[in-house]
């Protein structure tokens, strides 16, 4: 287990406040401007050598994205995005911290404003988390008025302001260029990449966005040194990280361990163990929902980090891991994910728009035992349909899960989904595919 | 996609009153220059706040007219995003998770304590018509299921009794306190605790 030492989040259950002098007392704000003093290049480089990759799903290396910011500030100004926009069921880290860490945050937003040279820091919370975003407003203030940010923020030098954005229930503005149009006002639809946001962002502006976990976290990096931070888990997958383990365990928990820790001790030893015991497990989502799951026989080794997740077929994602437990009807779990996705995607390419909607039917027929034996490949099908032909990453979220379930579940499937795929007049349920051949009936 | 259309009755006219326009003029300057349409997710919030709660076709035309901007873009906004109610809904406004997070730890038991307490069907207001209810996507309190938002609070670690015993009290016009409902501190892991031990009711 992590020493408490080496945590980031000590008030990660607000054991201590989250107002500005507690958070003093564990050690934010204390020297911000020696740190701003060595140098951009030096934090960059810094935030390199701790290996630190981005802590909102895609696991990004933070210090190559900020070196994307162009060197000299030319006609058009340079912003800085934090991604709060955390909707991935599973996943509740951020609000912990909008929450508990407030200043960690607040802090991390003006050395990393500093390091690409941005003067302006948007901040997109989720519509839904109202009450952590007025707590965050009141740290902002408070802030201010210490004169940590604002003009020569924390006696930086660096004039910097921050703001709040609130979405307003949109899963998909959690991806970086949704995000930006939402901020300009617009439908969250994603869009083309490249231009890439660091060059053209926000209002055509260069932009860097990172996560709230990833930000609040560098303050800390650069006053124990990456070394230090690299030294935690392993080769280019370091550090710590806030793992939410929710589901059918005894004890659910947000905890905060080193990366490549084992996926049975995080539920064991933080969350208490499986319901119903270990042996009553049946599969884990590792990574949040758009990551496939991984069941039961691959879980007993299971090391929790970007790399050993990504060699399963899976990925860590955000870290929140779902775990099922033999009482529960898997396809049903699967099901309602796919219901997730339809309802989240927003409509622009037709093959996420329409395939998530398919996804989403035949995995409840599925549940049901209505669907033929040809369907589960079919299914199939349409996930390779959507994966890899969309603007955005939504497409490969919608369909791994499903993906994954049918890796490892199919034999599930088949078992209980097992009619033949000619019509047959006993069986009154609607098809779902072989529409024409109920209009020939009917005719 | 989700399928969202406007009201059938809707008022004729819409204004910001005082208390709205003096928000509304200092989140416009939140933005740069020039780019005030940025605003128009924060405006229309305030506009949903000062009319009980939803967003009627004038108050989109008067905040397209406020930013300067078509008003089909407002309208595309409105639309897209799930948090503006486009139609009336209780003055307590009752949203629960149903995502597979919560699923499995029983939020069908909350769904049936909304059928049996507020209304039959989600979206319909209650005898008194002071109370609405609905199933929505994940509201990612995943740590602290089975839970439900009312208004702006988080309500977590239920079950059917006591989101029962939450329904009486807001359809008696009471506030229930929001936060966990089994006494755990926020995400900790209850009873179970091996982190930060030091810190702890230091």
């Amino acid at each position: 287990m992590l020493k408490d030492q080496d945590r980031i989040f000590k008030n990660l259950y607000n054991d201590m406040g989250a107002d500005v002098k507690s958070a003093q007392i564990r050690g934010d704000w204390v020297n911000t401007s020696e740190l701003t003093a060595k140098g951009r290049d030096w934090i960059i480089n810094e935030i390199k050598d701790s290996q630190l990759r981005g802590r909102g799903g895609a696991g990004f290396p933070t210090g190559l994205k900020w070196s994307f910011a162009p060197k000299e500030v030319g006609s058009r100004p340079h912003y800085l995005v934090i991604n709060a926009d955390e909707s991935e069921p599973g996943t509740c880290k951020d609000r912990d911290i909008l929450r508990f860490e407030p200043h960690k945050l607040i802090e991390g937003c003006l050395i990393a404003s500093y390091a690409v040279q941005a003067h302006a820091c948007y901040i997109y919370i989720r519509g839904e988390y109202f009450i952590e975003g007025q707590k965050l407003q009141s740290a902002i203030d408070e802030a201010y008025e210490k004169n940590l940010i604002g003009k020569n923020a924390a006696g930086t030098g660096w004039d910097l302001d921050i703001y709040i954005h609130y979405g307003a229930g949109a899963y998909i503005c959690g991806e970086e260029t949704a995000l930006l149009e939402s901020i300009e006002g617009k439908k969250g639809q994603p869009r083309l990449k490249p231009p890439f946001p660091a060059l053209i962002g926000l209002y055509g502006c260069p932009t860097i966005i990172n996560n709230v976990e990833t930000i609040a976290v560098v303050p800390t990096i650069l006053r124990r040194g990456g070394k230090w931070f690299s030294s935690l888990g392993r080769e280019k997958n370091t550090g710590t990280k806030i793992f939410c383990i929710s589901g059918n365990v005894n004890n659910p928990c947000n905890v905060e361990e080193e990366m490549n820790i084992p996926l049975k001790e995080l539920i064991e030893v933080h969350a208490g163990g499986v319901v119903g015991g270990w042996e009553n497990l049946q599969a884990v989502i590792p990574g949040g929902s758009s990551m496939p799951l991984i069941p039961k026989e691959k879980c007993e080794t299971l090391t929790m980090d970007f790399d050993s997740l990504m060699a399963e077929k899976s990925g860590l994602g955000t870290a929140g891991i779902v775990v099922i437990n033999n009482d529960q009807d898997i396809i049903k779990c699967m099901a309602r994910i796919a219901r997730f996705y339809k309802h989240e995607s927003c409509g622009q390419c037709t093959p996420c728009r329409e395939g998530s909607g398919w996804m989403w039917r035949m995995l409840e027929r599925m549940a049901k035992g209505e669907a033929t034996k040809d369907e589960v490949d079919m299914l199939g099908d349409v996930t390779n349909q959507i994966a890899g032909h969309t603007i955005c990453a939504f497409g490969e979220g919608s369909s791994w899960p499903v993906q994954g379930l049918l890796r490892h579940f199919k034999k599930e499937i088949e078992k209980r989904n097992n009619l033949d795929p000619i019509v047959q007049k006993k069986n009154n349920i609607p098809y779902l595919v072989d529409q024409h051949l109920l209009d020939k009936k009917n005719a | 996609m989700s399928l969202r259309r406007p009201a059938k009755n809707q008022p004729e006219t819409f204004e910001f009153n005082s208390s709205s326009m003096e928000e509304a003029n200092k989140i416009v300057l939140k933005y740069p220059e020039g780019k005030q349409q940025s605003a128009v997710m924060a405006l229309l919030y305030i506009a949903q706040k000062q009319n009980d709660n939803w967003i009627p076709l004038a108050a989109m035309k008067y905040i397209a007219k406020f930013l300067d901007m078509p008003y089909i873009k407002v309208y595309e906004v409105a639309t897209f995003y799930t948090m503006y109610n486009l139609s009336p809904v209780g003055k307590y406004f009752v949203q629960v998770c149903t995502t597979t997070p919560c699923m499995i730890r029983g939020a069908n038991k909350l769904v049936e304590a909304c059928k049996e307490k507020i209304s039959d069907k989600e979206n319909e207001l209650s005898n008194d018509k002071s109370c609405s209810w609905m199933e929505v996507e994940c509201l990612g309190a995943c740590v602290n299921a089975p839970m439900m938002q009312i208004n702006d609070n988080y309500y977590e670690d239920l079950d059917k009794e006591k989101a029962t015993e939450i329904f009486d009290k807001i359809l008696n016009g009471q506030n229930p306190k929001p936060g966990s409902y089994r006494g755990r501190l926020n995400a900790e892991p209850e009873n179970n605790r091996k982190t930060l031990m030091d810190v702890k009711n230091a």
